[in-house]
């Protein structure tokens, strides 16, 4: 049975913060705790005080909707919140309050779907079930949690909301759970309900098996990022105990983000039971058509119906308005920026995304930014696109002012600043290329075969200029001279 | 005429027509506790010096003409699990000895906060409000102040002794199978469980939250309404607290009760309930009848499952609303702390919990684990509808039932100690109404031979406390024993 090619499967559970929630989920205690003083956003209900009860914050339940509109699941109307019960440290009452698909309770939303691209191959990732519960309490340790003399809890996580996105076991491969995971923060952004860069908002469970064999479940993967790299370590290491004769088991296992491997935590025989049972300190959550109807009324276009609008509107293609409509922000930004010239027209568009997706993102990617925190505006983007088209400078110089114009300065201050307007001073560019020929009678012979050597000469005239000599003049120039001096027909 | 004498109502208009004032009344209260506490021990926790300064500064306000809310100062006793800031509230237990809650529960915010009444200190109890005697305490025993060889019942068994000896005027109770109607038909004195949800929860320590309500325990029934009029209402911290038009209990209580009809199911008559609480519960609905009522049979067919029912449920809950007691971040953790966190937390509990609570968190754990789920919890909640049911079914037919509280009268300290399941069976008659939610009332209805009061229990219909505390003021101005004292003296063995 030691088939090489085993069809992998993975199924996801992906639990994010609502981190655009005000208050935590079921007490009025700001939801924003990073930063923090520790323990300094409590109250008797999210520290679990005897006689503390637990309110249910709207907010979450509209967030929670919006979502499952999004991910097309099918809401349930009334659902009990459940106890989930288990003993640590970080869970204040002894139990989660959280919601159970069994025993007589329900999802917040059962079904739903996302459609994924991976090799301009498309792929409808079904989705089992979406439920919404609290964030225990965080855990600090000194180092490791290995070598930590102490563990020291802070609360002000404790009751935060969590939704929690269970897949159907449909994934086939990390590259696929990448794409899924990218679709989904897409998603999650344009609804408005969390802001899934920062720290700590998302932690991800996978459950990976080999088709034929038992599965593990890979707990603790704590960013996007890392749920490709541990699910190609847990295939590998499922592939190679079965290459070398051995049984897989059912068990959980925990990723380890500095070793880059999982441990196995249990076995499927000391699996929790975590004893579910209905919150009865809350009554039965309802949610209607008229609520469902009202969210979905104000929920924002999606980003794969903003793909088709803009290859429709700007006329881009599929690929690169699916590139661009990912990040919303990123998205606002250039329909910010093409809709404020008039005289744009397709091309300008796609010059806009190119620059927007290329130079732009490459230097947010670099300095670790979003677009949001840079000070470029849509507006610079449309100066800079004019001043190549009008021949005011090179697209090359226009490479160069990047940086500057991430700082917020306008191009022309810029070019003004670095005195890098164009040099088109023909007496000037006269002398220059003269010593151009002068200096590189190789080259110049050359031209006489090869009249791409030409390209050469023009460079050297630039490298001169530090790139700012106008090439097409610079070009009629040489080509002049070198005709003049017989060097070329 | 001594001030416990006195009904609240009448202490009320005596301080408002400056006979008395509030300052008097506190330090009588602390002379006939320091009389008879040794005695009884009721109280767990007393809050004097706090309570006597509050007393000087009402009459103060009240001498400014300043309002001070209408309760006027009376004292009032707090049952240990209902939170009182930055007092110790223990819930009789070991684990919780240095627990002082940093908030009021809601009850406390509108007794003492808003209508001036003084806390005078917390009432022994059960530990966790499990039992009916107030023996599982971590501080040891309440004895019934009519005869202190005897249980004052419980799990609210210092609120009810200390309201029948005059320690106090007014006191809180919690009731999650009988907790306040228990120890006020063993002690003689009115206890109200209204209908769940028509008084907050917050603030009240769990036992069983789909069960557990606040009420009040009191001399007399128009005090009971008194009280109830302040604590009832939709507290928007307490999501299953119902948003129904709060009535004036005080006012309907001397409306005439000839229309009614009453329901006498056959079943709170049966086996095991004692022939003199029968018949002198008997003779009160022919004290009724007489007032003009209409008595009819009614049944509730699904009685003898209630206390597996009951019992099944509150164990289940009790074991998840317990659960946060690892004392890690307040209360008491053991001694030792060698091995691991699991190894901590298993030993605090071990230690710190009584045998009774521990009993229950195992049972109700078993009941809750996977493969026996469906068969004992869901079972119990399936059964828990059809005895609701049976009661919807009964107010069909009648405006109240009447009936026996307790199927005895107080039975001796250490009677049931070692047997649990005889201890159980004596909720019989109680759990069924928080099965089902709905309102019931206790009242004295007389005395069996051993002079040992009997309660008269009245059930209502879904937030109809109004209807309830018409017939129990009927009743109880017809039987004309509420005045009575406990005496505080040992009796025969």
């Amino acid at each position: 049975m030691n088939n090489q090619n085993n069809d992998v499967i993975i199924g996801l559970e992906v639990h994010i913060q609502l981190t655009n929630l005000k208050t935590k989920l079921f007490c009025s205690c700001s939801n924003d705790y990073r930063g923090t003083e520790a323990n300094s956003h409590v109250c008797p209900i999210c520290i679990g005080l005897p006689g503390s009860l637990p309110v249910v914050n709207k907010k979450a339940i509209e967030f929670a909707t919006r979502l499952a509109i999004a991910l097309n699941c099918k809401i349930n109307q009334e659902f009990w919140f459940f106890r989930k019960q288990y003993f640590y440290v970080d869970l204040a009452k002894g139990f989660q309050i959280s919601q159970y698909n069994k025993a007589g309770g329900k999802a917040f939303a059962d079904e739903g779907n996302l459609a994924i691209k991976l090799n301009s191959h498309k792929k409808e990732i079904i989705l089992n079930r979406i439920h919404l519960e609290e964030d225990p309490a965080r855990l600090v340790h000194k180092g490791s949690i290995a070598t930590s003399p102490y563990t020291l809890v802070d609360y002000n996580r404790s009751g935060v909301s969590l939704i929690e996105i269970v897949t159907e076991p449909v994934l086939s491969s990390p590259e696929e759970a990448r794409e899924f995971l990218k679709q989904l923060k897409s998603i999650v952004q344009y609804s408005g309900i969390s802001n899934l860069d920062l720290e700590g908002s998302v932690r991800v469970d996978a459950n990976i098996s080999l088709k034929g064999y038992e599965r593990s479940e890979v707990k603790n993967i704590n960013s996007f990022k890392e749920v490709e790299r541990a699910l190609r370590h847990e295939i590998i290491r499922q592939k190679n105990m079965l290459k070398r004769g051995k049984t897989l088991i059912q068990e959980t296992r925990h990723w380890d983000d500095k070793r880059r491997i999982t441990i196995s935590l249990r076995t499927k025989e000391f699996e929790a039971d975590y004893r579910y049972f209905p919150e009865q300190d809350l009554v039965p959550i309802e949610i209607n058509d008229i609520f469902i109807q009202k969210v979905k009324d104000k929920l924002p276009e999606m980003p794969s119906e903003r793909s088709r609008r803009l290859q429709r509107d700007y006329n881009l293609s599929e690929f690169d308005s699916d590139n661009l409509v990912l990040d919303k922000d990123i998205a606002d930004f250039y329909e910010d920026g093409v809709n404020s010239d008039a005289s744009f027209g397709p091309n300008e568009y796609k010059q806009y995304c190119n620059w927007l997706m290329n130079d732009i993102l490459r230097w947010l990617n670099e300095q670790n930014k979003i677009i949001k925190d840079s000070k470029l505006h849509p507006h610079q983007i449309v100066d800079l696109i004019r001043y190549v088209n009008d021949g005011k400078i090179t697209s090359k110089i226009a490479k160069t002012i990047i940086d500057d114009m991430m700082e917020g300065f306008s191009i022309s201050e810029i070019l003004e600043k670095k005195d890098k307007k164009r040099i088109s001073d023909e007496d000037f560019l006269k002398k220059l290329s003269k010593e151009v020929i002068e200096e590189n009678p190789k080259i110049v012979n050359d031209c006489r075969d090869n009249p791409k050597a030409i390209e050469a000469l023009i460079g050297r005239i630039m490298a001169k200029t530090r790139g700012q000599a106008d090439p097409h003049i610079a070009r009629r120039i040489i080509l002049d001279l070198l005709k003049q001096f017989g060097l070329i027909e | 005429m001594k001030f416990y004498e006195y009904m609240a109502y009448e202490l009320i208009e005596k301080i408002k027509n400056k006979e008395l004032s509030i300052q008097e009344l506190l330090e009588a209260t602390f002379q006939r506790i320091e009389e008879t506490e040794q005695i009884l021990h009721s109280f767990v926790n007393l809050s004097k010096d706090k309570a006597l300064k509050r007393a000087e500064l009402l009459d103060n306000e009240l001498k400014k003409g300043k309002k001070i809310g209408k309760l006027y100062g009376l004292p009032l006793a707090n049952k240990d699990l209902i939170s009182v800031k930055d007092f110790i509230t223990t819930c009789s237990s070991k684990i919780l000895k240095d627990y002082y809650p940093p908030y009021n529960a809601f009850v406390i915010e509108r007794l003492v906060e808003q209508e001036g009444a003084i806390h005078i200190g917390n009432t022994n109890m059960d530990e966790f409000a499990m039992g009916s005697s107030t023996e599982n305490s971590c501080y040891g025993t309440t004895y019934n102040p009519w005869d202190i060889s005897r249980v004052p019942g419980g799990s609210s068994g210092g609120s009810g002794a200390c309201i029948a000896s005059g320690q106090a005027i007014l006191a809180l109770g919690s009731d999650t199978g009988g907790s306040i109607r228990c120890p006020a038909a063993f002690c003689g004195v009115v206890g109200l469980k209204p209908t769940y949800g028509r008084v907050s929860r917050y603030g009240l320590i769990a036992f069983a939250n789909s069960l557990d309500q606040i009420g009040p325990i009191t001399k007399c029934v128009y005090d009971s309404a008194l009280m109830l009029e302040f604590i009832s209402g939709k507290d928007p911290l307490d999501s299953t607290s119902v948003d129904v038009k709060v009535d004036n209990y005080t006012e309907s209580l001397k409306n005439p009760i000839d229309k009614k009809i009453l329901g006498v199911p056959k079943e709170f008559f049966g086996e095991g309930v004692n022939h003199e609480v029968e018949s002198t519960v008997r003779k009160a609905i022919t004290k009724l009848e007489s007032l003009g009522t209409e008595i009819i049979d009614i049944s509730i067919p699904h009685l003898e499952y209630t206390v597996a029912t009951y019992y099944l449920l509150c164990m289940s809950e009790a074991s998840s609303n317990l659960a946060r007691y690892d004392g890690l971040r307040y209360g008491n953790m053991s001694d030792n702390l060698s091995g691991d966190v699991y190894d901590v937390f298993s030993r605090t509990r071990g230690e710190r919990f009584g045998p009774e609570v521990r009993r229950r968190i195992f049972l109700g754990t078993y009941a809750l684990s996977a493969g026996y789920y469906d068969m004992f919890y869901i079972k119990a909640l399936k059964v828990r509808s059809l005895i609701k049911n049976d009661f919807v079914e009964a107010f069909k037919k009648c405006d109240a039932i009447v009936c026996p509280t307790m199927p005895s009268t107080a039975f001796k300290v250490g009677e049931f100690v070692d047997d649990p399941l005889q201890m159980y069976k004596a909720d019989i008659l109680t759990c069924p109404v928080n099965l089902s939610g709905i309102p019931a009332l206790s009242i004295p209805c007389g005395f069996d031979s051993h002079n040992l009061p009997i309660g008269f229990q009245i059930v209502g219909d879904y937030f109809d406390e109004k209807g309830i505390l018409n017939i129990g003021f009927q009743l109880e101005q017809e039987l004309n024993i509420y005045r009575r004292i406990a005496p505080v003296t040992k009796r025969g063995k």
